[in-house]
């Protein structure tokens, strides 16, 4: 089997991934209403587009493509998700939560304070999902794909894994758009 | 309940399903702590979420150290750098609430539920790396 060189996790991407954190902590301790904003929204765009892209274009692409095409697509594209979506979610999760500090929409009195909850009850779904199925299944595949004689149903099974529960978070993202607007809308 | 398809000699426990158990309960801990915060939060509920968590949690762990043939070196080699990335991410969140100003209870009850929910996912990792070796 035919396979690029590769790093399960591409060591260029750690700087660029220390400085997002950094900015993340910077932006948490100053607590203004713009970088905050900007933090959430951005990882948290990046996030749903992302996952919905994964899961309702590119997913069925991969699983229509010959075994040689999707182990090399694989090898390209699954090391750079190791490090970004770690990324997105945490500065999504945590400036998140600090902006609706900020704003006073984590407080009970908010009016729309049930959607805020739901919000979180879509995101604890989403990293069930994720983090019980989702990645592991994609360092298991890179790992595979390291070894000097990868196995191809070990493969399979693994991508058809990341493909499916990559469609489930995608579904999930749809009740965050109905829940942000709404919430952005007040 | 059995995960037969792995390895071909070693027939293993429900490690995927039970990590997600576990890892669902400490997430529900998490959201009604979230749900009320920076208020008045009546702890019970998180506490008993988060021990069911740890306790399946640990289930889990002494399920899989029976065994036998199990990759452990591999998994131990995957896991601690997923540790390392998942305590990074659980520090964050940590960061955020400290900074908010959560004290007592809720926060010593946060912490352990972040706890939980930073040694689950790289064991999650670690297995499904090592069953295929």
């Amino acid at each position: 089997m035919e396979r690029p060189e590769f790093q399960i996790v591409p060591r260029a991407g750690l700087p660029i991934v220390g400085v997002v954190l950094a900015l993340l902590i910077a932006g948490i301790a100053v607590n203004e209403l713009w970088p905050l904003e900007f933090l959430h929204v951005v990882a948290g765009a990046a996030w749903t587009v992302i996952d919905l892209f994964l899961g309702f274009v590119l997913g069925p692409i991969i699983g229509k493509m010959s075994i040689p095409a999707r182990v090399e697509f694989t090898t390209r594209l699954m090391p750079k998700m190791v490090l970004i979506m770690p990324t997105v979610v945490t500065v999504t999760l945590a400036a998140g939560w600090q902006l609706s500090t900020h704003l006073g929409t984590n407080l009970t009195v908010y009016p729309l304070h049930g959607w805020v909850v739901a919000s979180f009850i879509v995101v604890g779904v989403m990293a069930v999902i994720a983090l019980g199925l989702l990645e592991p299944a994609n360092i298991a595949v890179l790992t595979e794909l390291k070894k000097p004689q990868p196995n191809p149903a070990v493969i399979e099974r693994l991508m058809k894994r990341f493909i499916y529960t990559a469609g489930a978070t995608g579904l999930m993202q749809i009740a965050t758009f109905v829940i942000m607007t709404k919430l952005a809308s007040g | 309940m059995s995960e037969p398809e792995a390895t071909d000699a070693v027939r293993l426990p429900p490690v995927t399903a039970l990590g997600m158990l576990s890892l669902g309960l400490v997430l529900v801990a998490g959201i009604y702590l979230s749900a009320h915060l920076p208020e008045h939060v009546p702890l019970g509920p998180a506490i008993g979420l988060l021990a069911a968590s740890a306790a399946v949690f640990v289930v889990n762990l002494l399920m899989l150290s029976r065994v036998q043939g199990f990759h452990w070196q591999r998994m131990l080699q995957v896991g601690r750098w997923a540790l390392l990335a998942y305590a990074l991410i659980a520090a964050m969140i940590e960061y955020v609430f400290l900074r908010n100003h959560t004290s007592g209870g809720a926060l010593v009850v946060l912490t352990l539920s972040l706890i939980v929910f930073a040694v689950n996912v790289p064991v999650l990792i670690g297995f499904t790396v090592a069953r295929y070796d």
